[in-house]
């Protein structure tokens, strides 16, 4: 059981039947994208009906250094003026 | 007639179990996980249709017994599956080459057989034909793909092509069974499927680069039961081996 080295890495997003996004699921070894589909099917979905299936190549996606959190997320904890949590909503308006 | 629609039952539920036995042989042998997973999910489509085909024959039959009596306690001259399923899986590129051959047959079958004169048939044909059009998808997929891959998987589809293609003409091939089925709108007469098939074949094997023999010979003796190739009788040792060896246990 190897994968051979050539074909390329995928990574599987799926929105089920009742769902409203596509969420990642995990990877899988393909050689083009159409069989990386038909392979997500089989290994992801166990045949369910109306599900939405797309496929990435995982040398496509850029994601964000571990290192980063810190300038990437934490100027907003630290800024409560920031998060509009000062302002009275009148009650007329209901639930924002 | 009910010995006619018994025995084409028999063929359609023969053919699924003994070819979903074989592609089972593959779980976690398959050359990636995607592959194992996928040859497991086809295995179980059609150990899943075998089930309806052989309820409905045992039905017809009535003679008191089941699908699992059937699937587990016939011998091999009882069994009426074309023999290119019974054969061994040798390879990957046999196993994709043996599938690609029947999955274009089965495809063609079952959406005639949605208008089958029996009620029965026509719904099993419904329900089955989904999955055997995904079946065919994959299959020539990756036909292609290892045919037009590299030197030594186009050898070796080609060794597949040219063992396995003595076998695909007993698909076509019309006997007294046929006839009658053909004959009260149950079932097409199998030679009229050629054509389509052929042509189905044709445009695979040239994406695939593979060449398909000359010779038109077609061994022939499975669907009738006449004569089965040495290997159904090994794999049915195995397949039968528990209710054999342990009649009527349950679990």
């Amino acid at each position: 059981m190897s994968n051979a080295p050539e074909l390329p890495l995928w990574e599987v997003f799926i929105r089920g039947q009742h769902g409203l996004s596509h969420r990642h699921v995990g990877s899988l070894h393909a050689a083009d994208a159409e069989a990386a589909l038909k392979n997500a099917r089989d290994v992801y979905t166990r045949r369910n009906e109306g599900v939405s299936i797309w496929v990435v190549e995982a040398a496509q996606i850029t994601a964000s250094a571990p290192g980063d959190k810190g300038p990437l997320f934490e100027p907003a904890n630290s800024k409560v003026y920031r998060h509009p949590t000062f302002f009275d909503i009148p009650d007329e308006i209901g639930s924002m | 007639m009910s010995d006619g629609l018994f025995q084409f039952l028999l063929r359609m539920g023969d053919n699924t179990l003994v070819l979903g036995h074989r592609i089972s042989e593959w779980c976690g042998q398959a050359p990636g996980l995607e592959e194992d997973i996928a040859l497991a999910n086809t295995a179980l489509d059609l150990i899943g249709q075998t089930q309806m085909w052989l309820g409905y024959a045992a039905e017809v039959e009535g003679a008191g017994r089941t699908a699992d009596d059937l699937a587990f306690l016939r011998d091999v001259w009882d069994f009426r599956n074309l023999l290119m399923l019974e054969r061994p899986n040798l390879d990957f590129g046999h196993t994709i080459t043996r599938q690609f051959f029947f999955d274009a047959f089965h495809v063609l079958l079952l959406t005639r057989l949605q208008a089958s004169s029996d009620a029965r048939v026509a719904e099993i044909a419904a329900k089955s034909v989904k999955e055997a059009a995904y079946h065919l998808e994959r299959s020539a997929d990756l036909v292609i793909a290892l045919g037009d891959g590299t030197d030594e998987s186009h050898q070796r589809m080609q060794s597949a092509v040219d063992l396995l293609w003595p076998f695909a003409g007993e698909m076509f091939a019309a006997d007294d069974v046929d006839n009658a089925m053909a004959a009260a709108g149950i079932a097409p007469d199998p030679a009229s499927l050629r054509a389509e098939w052929q042509r189905k074949v044709d445009q695979v094997m040239a994406d695939a680069t593979l060449t398909l023999p000359e010779s038109q010979f077609a061994h022939q003796g499975g669907k009738t039961g006449r004569q089965h190739t040495e290997h159904l009788g090994h794999m049915l040792a195995q397949m039968q081996w528990l209710q054999r060896a342990y009649p009527g246990a349950t679990w």
